[in-house]
């Protein structure tokens, strides 16, 4: 396909230009306050409140979000479901993207990014659950890059490179599914330590079980919602095979989180009984408790069964935005709203606007990046010179 | 609501009711299932 039909013709000055432009440069501004006046500066984080949307958003919510990656690629190569092999590029390339923020959205958190190696060189033992993130998304965004590489190879012309990257292709999806579990679920497990700060409702010993049921959700979700998005902005970029899953990657994955989403109420609801915790569901945390479970969980779960029965593709990717926003929702509830629930309104912590700036200025960016390579690399059409993989 | 005192009566608590949902949830997700898929082969 021809690379010049996306960029040629087209105004700078488009209106996505000048808004992308106008964030990328505030977030410029506000990254260089960040590193030179401290967290003091820009944030209202405090000992109290030391985890505020940085974490809550940028990395909770963007790992969950980029589960999408391992998802599709498990889906396509380790299960043989080789009708979404159109999906796996976009979806590696949202994944790989999503880690690389998550890391670059970590150093406003942490500070000091020359002690990114830390965790490996000076760090209390591998018993740790930081440890173990640390190591598994380092570990995993190695593997999205390879896994990604060979798009960029194909349009650099980098035959053998790519040959070569391509035998890895089982091996990489293995790992991907493995370090995904791990890190998935023990990002659930970070909170495990702080039973006395998180309200009940939300902390259960099920939290990592939690954290990696609705990553996979996020993930299958997250395709869909790409997907959409993409044929909408970008198929003229695209060839017939992958204009031809419009229709099926809604079905077959929003089919999938259909059942996952119905799994996930079910042990919602389990948890609340191992704990015992019926009686909080009366009270104010209880009632968003249950706006999450019913209107974020259980609702999604029958309109994405509505949506494949009556193959509604309309329903099921409204429904797949509707469901991200949920994981939105789940993350922050876990990290921010019922976190130090018991302090008093005074002390509770609500993000300064630059924080939310610089969360904003992350997603810009890798809207950016991702259009970028879309428009240059073969993510949404197969090279005409290679034979799909 | 019966007072609960031990881990022992805790436990017992929580698991009556935790298998009983459990029975509901076998029956829930199959039924949820054959909702899903009762179209699959038109």
């Amino acid at each position: 396909m021809s690379e010049d039909t996306a960029t040629m013709g087209k105004p700078t000055l488009s209106p996505f230009n000048i808004v992308a432009g106008v964030i990328l440069l505030v977030g410029g501004i506000l990254t260089i306050l960040r590193f030179t006046q401290g967290l003091d500066a820009v944030t209202n984080l405090s000992d109290y409140n030391p985890w505020g949307i940085w974490i809550g958003f940028d990395l909770l919510v963007g790992v969950a979000l980029a589960a999408g990656g391992f998802v599709t690629s498990a889906a396509v190569y380790l299960f043989g479901m080789k009708h979404y092999h159109a999906a796996v590029r976009p979806a590696i390339l949202t994944g790989f993207l999503g880690y690389a923020l998550v890391v670059l959205a970590l150093h406003y958190d942490v500070g000091r990014p020359w002690r990114l190696p830390y965790p490996f060189i000076m760090q209390r033992g591998t018993t740790s659950l930081l440890f173990e993130v640390a190591a598994c998304v380092a570990l995993y965004l190695t593997v999205l890059f390879i896994e990604f590489s060979p798009a960029a190879l194909e349009w650099l012309g980098l035959k053998r490179a790519r040959s070569i990257v391509l035998k890895l292709t089982i091996l990489l999806t293995i790992f991907g599914v493995v370090l995904s579990t791990l890190h998935q679920s023990s990002l659930g497990a970070l909170f495990l330590i702080a039973p006395s700060k998180l309200h009940p409702l939300w902390y259960t010993p099920y939290l990592p079980v939690y954290f990696f049921v609705t990553a996979v959700i996020a993930g299958l979700s997250m395709v869909i919602f790409e997907s959409t998005l993409s044929h909408r902005f970008f198929s003229h970029k695209m060839d017939a095979a992958h204009l031809a899953e419009k229709d099926t990657v809604p079905l077959g994955f929003g089919k999938a989180a259909a059942f996952v989403l119905a799994g996930y109420f079910i042990i919602k609801v389990i948890g609340i009984s191992a704990g015992n915790t019926w009686h909080y569901l009366a009270t104010g945390y209880g009632a968003w408790y249950l706006v999450e479970v019913l209107g974020f969980v259980a609702l999604p779960a029958f309109l994405y069964a509505v949506g494949v029965r009556d193959k509604n593709i309309t329903l099921i990717r409204w429904t797949a935005a509707w469901t991200v926003l949920g994981i939105v929702v789940n993350r922050f509830n876990i990290c921010l709203v019922a976190f130090n629930w018991h302090l008093p309104a005074s002390e509770r912590y609500f993000p300064h606007w630059m924080e939310i700036g610089i969360s904003v200025f992350i997603v810009t960016l890798g809207i950016v990046i991702y259009r970028f390579i879309v428009t240059r690399m073969p993510v949404l059409y197969e090279h005409p010179d290679y034979d799909a993989h | 609501m019966e007072t609960i005192n031990t881990l022992q009566e805790f436990m017992l608590h929580t698991k009556n009711i935790t298998y009983v949902l459990m029975v509901v949830a076998l029956l829930g997700i199959t039924g949820f299932w054959l909702f899903l898929t009762e179209r699959d082969d038109d």
